[in-house]
C-alpha cells in the first residue's frame, strides 16, 4: 500500500463510525446508510487522489453520502412508501440546505451515543445488541466479531442482518431514551 | 407505526379467582381501555371468549377439518387484544406495559405489516 492510501484507509477508519451514526440517525435505516456509506468511501477514493484532501473528510463523505442515498431512494423507487420515501427526501433535502438540525435540540448531540442506545434496545437479543454495536459502532469486521463470539462469520452476518431488519421492522427508535427506560439498555455492557 | 397487543394470561387462574379481584382486574381493563380510547391511539380493542369456545379449522387434502379447541395447548391463553397506532416500539411498550394482565401474564407486541392496497378491501 503506498502512502496516500494508507493515508485514505486511515481517515476511512477514524471516520466511518461517525459519518454511518449520523445517516443512520437521518435516515432511519441502517442498510441504507451502510450503502450510502459505501458510496461515499468508493467516491471519495476516486476524487481524493487526484483533488487533494478536503478540508473535513467527514463532512465531505457524510454530505456525498446523503446525496448518494438520495439517489438510492430515488433509484429504488420505493413507491409503496411513497409518502415516507417522499418526506425524506424532503427532509434530507432541507438538511442539505442548511435548515434546522434535529441536533440543534438534542440533550445528548451525539449520533454515535444514540446509535449505541438503538443498538442496544432490549427487543433485540443481548448477543444480537453486542455483536451490532461492535460491527456499528466499533467498526469490527464480521470475521473479527466470529472469533470474539466464538462463533462462525455466517452466523455473526446472519445475527447482525436479523437485528437491523427487526429495528426497521418493529420500529424501533433511534433515540436517546430517558432515564427511565435507560437501565434496560446497559445490560449488554 | 400500527401494533397488535397479545394478551397471554392463564385461564386457569382467572377462574380460581375470588369474585372481587375478578372485579378489580375488570375494572382495570376498564381504565386502561378508556385512557387508551381517549388517547387516540387505539385502533381496536378485542377481548376473546376462553380457549374452551375455540375452535381451530386446517384443510388437508382439500378438506377442511375442524377440531376442538385452540390452535396450541399453552400455559397462558390468548385472552384479547389491542390494536394500537403508536410512534415506535418504545410507545408500545410503555402501553402494553400498563394492560393489567402484565403483570401476571405477558403482553406479546407484534408490528402490523405493511401491505399496500389492504386498507382499500377494508
Amino acid at each position: 500500500m503506498n502512502a496516500a492510501a494508507e493515508a485514505l484507509d486511515r481517515i476511512f477508519r477514524t471516520e466511518s463510525g461517525a459519518v454511518l451514526a449520523t445517516l443512520i440517525r437521518v435516515l432511519g435505516d441502517f442498510q441504507l446508510a451502510e450503502d450510502a456509506l459505501q458510496d461515499a468511501l468508493t467516491a471519495a477514493l476516486e476524487t481524493w487522489p487526484a483533488q487533494g484532501l478536503p478540508d473535513a473528510p467527514g463532512a465531505w463523505l457524510t454530505t456525498i453520502a446523503r446525496r448518494k442515498a438520495l439517489d438510492r431512494l430515488r433509484h429504488a423507487r420505493i413507491v409503496q412508501a411513497k409518502s415516507s420515501a417522499l418526506a425524506l427526501a424532503m427532509s434530507l433535502e432541507q438538511e442539505a440546505a442548511g435548515a434546522a438540525d434535529e441536533r440543534d435540540w438534542s440533550p445528548v448531540p451525539d449520533d454515535q451515543l444514540r446509535l449505541i442506545f438503538t443498538c442496544c434496545h432490549p427487543a433485540l437479543s443481548p448477543e444480537a445488541q453486542v455483536a451490532l454495536t461492535l460491527r456499528t459502532l466499533g467498526g469490527l469486521s464480521i470475521g473479527e466479531i466470529a472469533r470474539a463470539f466464538l462463533a462462525s462469520e455466517a452466523a455473526i452476518a446472519q445475527r447482525l442482518a436479523r437485528a437491523k431488519q427487526k429495528i426497521r421492522r418493529a420500529g424501533i427508535p433511534y433515540e436517546i431514551p430517558d432515564r427511565d427506560s435507560l437501565g434496560p439498555r446497559l445490560d449488554a455492557f | 407505526m400500527k401494533y397488535v397487543l397479545l394478551i397471554y394470561a392463564a385461564e386457569k387462574n382467572w377462574a380460581s379467582l375470588p369474585q372481587e379481584e375478578q372485579g378489580a382486574i375488570y375494572g382495570g381493563y376498564m381504565a386502561y381501555t378508556e385512557k387508551l380510547g381517549k388517547s387516540g391511539k387505539m385502533l381496536a380493542c378485542e377481548p376473546l371468549e376462553p380457549t374452551s369456545t375455540a375452535t381451530t379449522v386446517r384443510v388437508r387434502n382439500g378438506k377442511p377439518v375442524s377440531t376442538d379447541g385452540p390452535f396450541a395447548e399453552t400455559k397462558e391463553q390468548l385472552g384479547g387484544l389491542y390494536v394500537i397506532d403508536v410512534k415506535d416500539l418504545n410507545e408500545a411498550m410503555e402501553w402494553a406495559a400498563g394492560i393489567p394482565d402484565a403483570l401476571t401474564g405477558s403482553i406479546e407486541i407484534r408490528p402490523v405489516m405493511d401491505v399496500s392496497g389492504i386498507d382499500k378491501i377494508k
